[in-house]
Order: C-alpha cells, then sequence, then structure tokens
C-alpha cells in the first residue's frame, strides 16, 4: 500500500499532489538551462531569459488559466504526511540543484562577454535561485531536526542571508501583522519604501534576538555558536572562493545577484500581510495570529513550485506544519493571483494600491481598527475610500 | 519533583530537568524561574503565559 495513507475509519488517503511537489524541484532547475543551452547548442542570448521568462510570464498565466485548488489532507491523514520521509527528501535534494545552479550561473557570467542585458537575464535567473533558497530555508528553517535546520543555514547561505534564519521565526513569527513588525508592510506602503524597513530592520532584529540566547547562554556574541555569523562564514568563503577565481569585475554581478535574492523575500513579505493587524488585549498582549492575518494564494501551479508557502494562512497558525500538510480554510483573505503575478502587481504601486485596497478594506468590513496604516498616509487613506474614522490602536480616548 | 509544561499550538514541552539548553536555559532550569517572554522555542508563535501544565512527568 505505498504512498496511500490509512485513515481511522477504514479508508485510504491518496495525496493527489504528491509527484507534483516535484515542480518544486523542476522550476529552479530552469536557472541551468539558459546557460546549458548557450554553452552547448548555440550563443543566443534569449536561452538567458527562459527562467526569467518562465517565473514572470509563464507562471502568471499558468496560476490564471489552471486556478485554485481548494482541497484539504483530511486531518487525521495528516500525521502520517507528516512523517512520511519522501516530502523530505524533495526538500533534501533541492540543496545541491541550488549550489550547482548558483555556481554554474556565475562562473557562465565571469567566463563569458556578456552585454548588459544577457548580464541582467544571468543576475534575474541566479537571483531567482537565492529565492527559492529562501523559500527552501525558510521550509526547513521552521524544523526541529538538526539535518534540516543545518540544510536551511546551508542554502540561505547562497544569497548571503543566514540571519533569516533567526529572524524569521523568532521575529516575524512573534511580531507579524502588528506595526512593530519591519517584515509587514502596512496599506499605503509600497514595496520601494517598505524595503528599507523591511531589509534592515529584519537584519539588527535577528542580531538582537541572537544577541540575547547567547547572553543567556554565556556565550560570546562573536562566536562560532551565534547562528547569524555561522551561515555567513559560509557566505563568505564561497563569495571569497568565486571572486579568487574569477576576479574582482565579479563583485558588481554577486552583489546585485544577492540583493535580487533578498528582495523576492522583501517581495512575499509585502504581499503576506498588506495591511493586516492583530489587536492588542486588555493586558498589552497581542491576540495570536490567525488566518485572517496573512494573504493567501490557492493557485496550483506556484504552490507546487513553492512548496505551498502561499498557503501562508495555516503557516503563521501553525508555523511547525510541514509544507505537504498546509490547509485552506473558508473566508481567507485571498491574492487574485499567485506570489510571482502579485510580485509583479506590487512593482507598480499605483496598480498594487488599486487592487489591493478595496480588498483589504472589505475583508475589515471598513474598520479602521484593523488595518495597519502607513503612518503618513493613514488620514488620507481614510477620506480616499470614505472609511469612518475610528481612534488608531494606541490612541487614548478620551 | 521536576514538572513539563507544554505549547498549547505545536506540542513542544518544556521539561525543567532537561531545561533548554540552547535557549540558555541549563537543565533543571523551573519553571517559575523562567522569564515571561520566554517563547516556544519550537514555533515561537505561543509565551509562557499561554503553556499548559502537565498533569504528570512527560516521559
Ligand atoms: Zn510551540
Amino acid at each position: 500500500m505505498l504512498h496511500a495513507h490509512p485513515l481511522n475509519h477504514g479508508t485510504t488517503y491518496r495525496d493527489r499532489k504528491r509527484y507534483l511537489w516535484l515542480f518544486s524541484l523542476l522550476v529552479p532547475c530552469l536557472a541551468l538551462v539558459g546557460p546549458a543551452l548557450y554553452v552547448w547548442h548555440s550563443p543566443s542570448l534569449l536561452w538567458l531569459w527562459i527562467a526569467p521568462v518562465f517565473s514572470y510570464v509563464a507562471i502568471p498565466l499558468l496560476d490564471a488559466l489552471m486556478g485554485e485548488d481548494l482541497s484539504n489532507p483530511p486531518e487525521d491523514a495528516v500525521p502520517a504526511l507528516e512523517t512520511d520521509s519522501y516530502y523530505r527528501y524533495i526538500t533534501y535534494a533541492l540543496v545541491p540543484i541550488l549550489w550547482l545552479s548558483f555556481i554554474v550561473n556565475v562562473a557562465f557570467v565571469g567566463s563569458h562577454d556578456l552585454p548588459w542585458h544577457g548580464v541582467l537575464a544571468v543576475v534575474i535567473s541566479a537571483g531567482g535561485t537565492c529565492g527559492f533558497g529562501l523559500n527552501l530555508g525558510h521550509e526547513l528553517g521552521h524544523k526541529k531536526s538538526n539535518l534540516e535546520r543545518w540544510l536551511a543555514k546551508i542554502t540561505l547561505s547562497l544569497g548571503f542571508y543566514g540571519h533569516f534564519f533567526t529572524e524569521h521565526n523568532r521575529g516575524h513569527h512573534k511580531d507579524v501583522a502588528t506595526p512593530a513588525d519591519p517584515a509587514s508592510s502596512r496599506m499605503g506602503e509600497s514595496i520601494y519604501r517598505f524595503m528599507f524597513r523591511e531589509i534592515p530592520g529584519g537584519f539588527f532584529r535577528a542580531w538582537d534576538l541572537e544577541a540575547d540566547r547567547l547572553e543567556r547562554c554565556g556565550r560570546s556574541v562573536w562566536s562560532l555558536d551565534n547562528e547569524i555569523l555561522q551561515p555567513a562564514l559560509i557566505s563568505a568563503v564561497l563569495y571569497g572562493t568565486l571572486l579568487a577565481i574569477f576576479g574582482m569585475t565579479l563583485l558588481p554581478f554577486l552583489l546585485l545577484t544577492a540583493f535580487w535574492g533578498a528582495y523576492q523575500l522583501t517581495s512575499a513579505n509585502y504581499i503576506e500581510h498588506y495591511g493586516l493587524l492583530r489587536q492588542q488585549r486588555a493586558d498589552g498582549r497581542y491576540e495570536h495570529c490567525q488566518p485572517h492575518h496573512s494573504w493567501n494564494s490557492n493557485h496550483l501551479f506556484s504552490n507546487w513550485a513553492l512548496f505551498h508557502l502561499q498557503r501562508h494562512s495555516d503557516h503563521h497558525a501553525h508555523p511547525t506544519r510541514r509544507y505537504q500538510s498546509l490547509r485552506d480554510f473558508p473566508d481567507l483573505p485571498r491574492l487574485p493571483n499567485g506570489y510571482f503575478g502579485m510580485y509583479l502587481l506590487a512593482y507598480l504601486p499605483p496598480l498594487w494600491f488599486a487592487v489591493m485596497n478595496p480588498r483589504l478594506i472589505r475583508l475589515v468590513n471598513g474598520d479602521t481598527r484593523r488595518i495597519n496604516f502607513e503612518p503618513a498616509k493613514r488620514a488620507r487613506l481614510i477620506r480616499q475610500y470614505h472609511l469612518e474614522q475610528q481612534p488608531a490602536a494606541g490612541e487614548v480616548c478620551a | 519533583m521536576m514538572r513539563g509544561y507544554q505549547c498549547p499550538d505545536c506540542g513542544y514541552v518544556y521539561d525543567e530537568q532537561r531545561g533548554e539548553p540552547h535557549e540558555g536555559y541549563a537543565a533543571g532550569t523551573l519553571w517559575a524561574d523562567l522569564p515571561e517572554s520566554f517563547t516556544c522555542p519550537d514555533c515561537a508563535v505561543r509565551e509562557k503565559a499561554d503553556f499548559i501544565e502537565l498533569s504528570e512527568q512527560p516521559s
């Protein structure tokens, strides 16, 4: 009875998505296809655009055409799904694929004389590899086993972003959908304003959390026990070796690639909690993160390519759930396309606001107390959308 | 007697006997001595006040 999970009431559950998760391996492989065709087939720059075009044109179209998946595994099948090691091996297998893809792309740029637009295509492809690495590091970094936690750090090293391992679990998950979270975007905040809050804010929150932990452990923050320095050292060795081989002229390319990788995470953070706000309880603590504090996308293809990351509501409500068991819920905040399509929208702020602000307002029934506003835009947004003025969170009512 | 306290979300158990050395709480650290800011080391979305005391010693 291979691949069937027995249920309590005598029937079995067959996971229809079991082999579709292989798309999470195959889509990142596209970054290898361009340089391979260029070297072995014909030196045409068009090949280098295969991965970028697939991500930003084909995936949004596939999401629009194939639609959404509302199915959930039955709850009594979940324990068997969680322990089925097949799903875990897929995540392990992606680690060497991403490392290979990154190194091949760097070596390709380092050994070919390309025009600027050829280099740009590789920056987007290899930066995308770092982005898929952040997604994989995210899935692995939430797990309890030492192996998975180390694989997370190794994967995040590719984009020089190892602090995400600390920042995401102990920082973002704790503060999500509150004004205190640099990784939750606010209504009226464009992605270009958000990135100046999110990128440094995430790094320093991670550093502070790790410094606190090491102090409690009685260790120095400048030691190998520092879980931010561990992956940073791997990154330093990787980047140092690549620069030693291909020369310092490769430095701008590496920096741009690492930036584009980090920007994929910024983009995901931007769309995942836009404007949503948890309520503060009488004792000053925030209510627990509920499913309606995250935007969700059930689009089939992009979920297969991203280990269900887009079923973000269940992930935040129960962060240790594995990707194969994440669920949809009725009446969740819904994005109109998958992440790749929504990123494009986010990069054009007027379009993003036009699509998302009305959705956000509908979702919270126009209740301004449930909206995380960009403070500078609050009054203007309330006028623009004819919202009823409610006291802002933290404002004292006389 | 050493006691255990469970995270209501993910099932993690703080066992006073084992402590949580990775988070800086040595074996034998009593629950009462953990700060209010103690956060579940596995899921990070439940804090000390949310934890449930286990009636018997966890195995
Ligand atoms: Zn927990």
